[in-house]
């Protein structure tokens, strides 16, 4: 089954000849050195174009990626079935624990930045919103577009899955405005996509849609709209400018995670990743790099 | 004579070898059914015990934040199967007739395979076709604020069930004897008389079984319903629902089991899930050979 959702997602990929993503050990011995990197779906496509350019420098490491979701990497962390986990949001302290209890001590470096990009159909004549107006769509206090300066038309909540860490961000600093205290939660009309590509599909296609994905995700043709962080604030559009200079409200940090400090060929991968090439294919991703020390 | 002997033995010998054989293949059957089932309950009872009752039973389904009500997934699952089969049964007993009984032969000799390959599309790529295709033209001519319904799913459904029941009702249609008939069309019916009236009612234990497994693969089916009923965890009780979107059991436990930490309340709460769809499948089969042993009771005491 899980297997089959991969396929869908177009994003389960083998890059070894003779490994597969699902094999259960990080193989520690043989020749050449295999790199297990499973994880977040947001992350996927980064870590294929990052493995397929490393194994160009490096021959003689192969990297097997896969995707899955933030949960899914942090589990084969745990379980000591992969040497990274990719994550789209910070691991949980009860993932944490979990860990600790099999031996694993989560080490976290930061690997990019994703903006999250609030999108609808081109013809929704809707250009900005605030934060707090979406915060209220999505939350089921909206559910007309004319409340918004829009069309009289119902509006349709598009959304990952509730476990995928782009949900969780959503959840947190959008829907629930950053306050930990709130426990508003998304409107039960939501619509559940198994895909960024679902999402991308029905926006598309249906005028009356609006949903959220990574930057990287987000295709020409759909609109991507101006978002103000507060009321009378400046609306801002998601691009690398205004996610560096922290304009754009919607923006979170990528990670990876390893058991302890990373060593010997994971160290090496990791640091070409932070270094100028890796970070050079994060922009050409649609990801925002970090800044260069 | 010795030879003979020898001859006797060696049967006797594979005889019991094949005996054996089938005997354990059908118990290992068995066997598995019930580890499963074992399985199931080790892992989904605890979910009884860590959620509240009335928890369970709401209507909210978020699990990251503790809301387990598996409600609207019930209401999911059933409102798609029952949609999927009131529209796979008719069209499938229709054109199961049209094949058995009304087709010239070489027509029907590429029908059958034709509807046989039909069955072997993956459901993903049907998935695609509803996301693509199926669900902006449901959206479009039902004027409905987005396509990615109950009914959507249904369809889809009805599709896949489609060639398991034409194909399992016409070879129950084909095994009705020539001469019944015969002997309802030397009595005066015509064509449409001796099927409706005679072959269908002699075929009528196969033909359930037909309904039966349609049903049963529509109940069971994850991908395409995942992908195409929007998996929106809601109950509405008016006739509108079948034209809103749902979330199915099975969708629910393929999206989410493999992201849920194994061990936690999550995990046993799909499990628990598991269960539910278990006992509705386990409970509609039960039905079905109980409705087919009766039917089989009756009618072969009116041939005796």
């Amino acid at each position: 089954m899980r297997n089959l959702c991969l396929i869908f997602l177009g994003c389960a990929m083998v890059l070894t000849a003779c490994g597969s993503p699902a094999s259960a050990q990080p193989s520690t011995a043989g020749n050449p050195k295999t790199i297990e990197d499973i994880g977040s779906d947001t992350i996927v496509n980064l870590a294929l174009a990052w493995a397929e350019a490393y194994q160009k420098v490096n021959p003689a490491v192969r990297i097997s990626v896969s995707g899955g979701g933030t949960g899914t990497g942090m589990a084969a962390l745990i379980n000591k079935t992969t040497d990274i986990a990719n994550a789209s949001r910070k691991i949980k302290d009860e993932e944490k624990q979990n860990a600790r209890k099999n031996g694993v001590e989560p080490y976290e470096i930061e690997i990019a930045r994703d903006a999250i990009g609030v999108i609808v159909n081109p013809e929704n004549p809707v250009q900005q919103l605030t934060l707090q107006q979406v915060s209220d769509i999505y939350s089921g206090k909206i559910t007309n577009w004319k409340e918004i300066g829009g069309e009289d038309r119902t509006i349709v909540l598009l959304s990952r899955e509730s476990n995928s860490g782009t949900h969780v961000y959503f959840l947190e600093q959008v829907v629930r405005l950053g306050n930990r205290q709130d426990k508003t939660l998304f409107s039960p009309d939501t619509l559940l996509l198994p895909s960024s590509e679902g999402i991308m599909a029905e926006v598309r296609q249906n005028p009356n849609a609006i949903g959220y994905d990574g930057l990287g995700y987000i295709t020409p043709d759909v609109k991507t709209l101006a978002v103000a962080p507060q009321d009378g604030g400046e609306y801002v559009r998601p691009s690398i400018e205004t996610v560096n200079n922290a304009k754009y409200p919607i923006a979170r940090p990528l990670f990876m995670y390893t058991s302890g400090e990373p060593q010997g060929e994971v160290k090496t991968y990791l640091d070409w990743i932070l270094g100028p090439e890796g970070q050079k294919i994060v922009g050409q991703l649609g990801f925002v790099p970090l800044q260069q020390k | 004579m010795n030879a003979s002997i020898t001859e006797r033995q060696r049967t006797s010998f594979t005889e019991f070898a094949a005996e054996r054989l089938i005997k354990a293949s059908g118990a290992v059957a068995i066997i598995f059914v019930f580890l499963i089932f074992a399985f199931l309950l080790r892992e989904g009872l605890p979910a009884f015990t860590e959620v509240k009752l009335d928890n369970l039973l709401s209507t909210r389904w978020y699990p990251t934040e503790n809301y387990f009500g598996i409600l609207p997934l019930l209401f999911g699952s059933l409102v798609v199967t029952i949609g999927a089969a009131v529209i796979a049964m008719p069209i499938g007993l229709l054109t199961a007739i049209f094949i058995a009984e009304i087709a010239p032969r070489w027509l029907r000799e590429i029908l059958k395979p034709m509807i046989e390959v039909v069955a072997g599309i993956p459901s993903v790529v049907l998935g695609f076709f509803g996301v693509v295709v199926l669900s902006s033209a449901v959206r479009q001519t039902l004027n409905l604020p987005t396509g990615l319904t109950a009914f959507t799913g249904a369809v889809i459904l009805a599709y896949m069930a489609l060639p398991t029941i034409v194909s399992v009702a016409e070879d129950a249609l084909d095994a009705v004897p020539r001469s019944y008939r015969d002997a309802a069309l030397a009595l005066g019916a015509t064509k449409w008389q001796t099927i409706w009236m005679v072959t269908v009612k002699a075929g009528k234990s196969g033909i359930l079984t037909a309904m039966m497994l349609g049903v049963g693969r529509a109940i069971g089916e994850t991908m395409a319903v995942l992908m195409v009923t929007g998996n929106a965890a809601r109950i509405s009780l008016d006739l509108n629902s079948l034209f809103m979107p749902v979330r199915t059991m099975t969708a629910t436990i393929a999206a989410e089991m493999g992201e849920v930490a194994q061990g936690s309340t999550h995990f046993h709460v799909l499990f628990a899930i598991g269960i539910v769809l278990f006992v509705i499948t386990f409970l509609v089969n039960l039905v079905a050979s109980f409705a087919i042993f009766r039917q089989n009771k009756r009618s072969a005491r009116l041939l005796s």
